[in-house]
């Protein structure tokens, strides 16, 4: 019996993460909330993992480096969120504001 | 069409109509709960690629802490802007729109029309005592240097957000 993997393509898993990954970008370019421009970026990273996951599982039959670097990506993911989230936390605190455009004194 | 194509359809569907809602609706708390929805999806991606340790993964750490951070922050910085619905799309959007379509035109273009190099079909099927053997053996440095960035950003995280007036 064939594993599910085997009856999609490896194109499928690329497509529906190219669409994820463009709907991602449109929300960091188009979105003025910074914890909305944040989801956004979520989005972005786990298109790339899904990715690597599906190079490794079709193209990588030795090594699977694309799981070892899907986890990495969802590490890193975890740790920029945290960061972030402070960040975000801090600039509300001081300048009442989410909204990227008003958040503007570091601007040159 | 096999079941596994079904479903296969059925999550891709679900998670790309879950991320346009996450950057199209006004209500920032519906937009994440529109994450938590496609990140799940992700996870029926990982399930569906045989990895199931990545779905596991996925699920614990995006779908449930990650979203639970969010939401967190969300409710923490509900200030006036809450009551405008102009913010959540800036003056930009059609401009945004526009280069993200092109991306994606490029993207899709470009997964359709390069050859992928692949082994007749075959997949590769690791099971997790493989995985965690070279995740601690091969990837060990990796491994230990990834620990010590999530530790080092956890703690900055705390410094960042912590207030002054609490010192003294």
């Amino acid at each position: 019996m064939e594993t599910a993997a085997e009856q999609i393509s490896l194109e499928a898993f690329l497509f529906v993460a190219a669409i994820i990954f463009s709907l991602g970008v449109y929300g960091v370019l188009s979105r003025r909330n910074a914890v909305q421009i944040l989801m956004s970026v979520e989005l972005m990273l786990n298109a790339v993992a899904v990715n690597f996951v599906a190079f490794a599982v079709y193209t990588d039959p030795e090594l699977f480096r694309g799981l070892i670097f899907g986890i990495f990506v969802i590490i890193i993911a975890a740790a920029e969120v945290g960061l972030a989230l402070g960040i975000i936390l801090n600039v509300f605190r001081s300048q009442a504001t989410v909204n990227v455009d008003e958040v503007s004194e570091l601007k040159w | 069409m096999t079941v596994a194509e079904v479903i296969f359809y059925a999550i891709a569907i679900v998670s790309i109509v879950a991320a346009i809602g996450v950057v199209t609706v006004p209500n920032v708390v519906h937009a994440a709960l529109f994450l938590i929805l496609s990140l799940l999806g992700v996870a029926g991606f990982y399930i569906l690629l045989s990895n199931e340790f990545l779905a596991l993964v996925q699920i614990l750490i995006y779908a449930g802490t990650i979203s639970i951070l969010v939401l967190l922050a969300l409710m923490l910085t509900r200030g006036r802007e809450q009551n405008l619905p102009s913010v959540s799309a800036g003056a930009q959007w059609p401009l945004a729109l526009l280069g993200s379509l092109v991306l994606g035109a490029v993207l899709l273009t470009a997964v359709l029309d390069v050859n992928w190099p692949r082994d007749d079909g075959i997949v590769t099927l690791v099971d997790i005592n493989t995985l965690g053997g070279a995740l601690f053996r091969d990837w060990l440095l990796p491994f230990e240097l990834v620990s010590v960035v999530l530790t080092v950003a956890l703690i900055g995280a705390v410094v960042i957000s912590h207030r002054d007036e609490e010192e003294t």
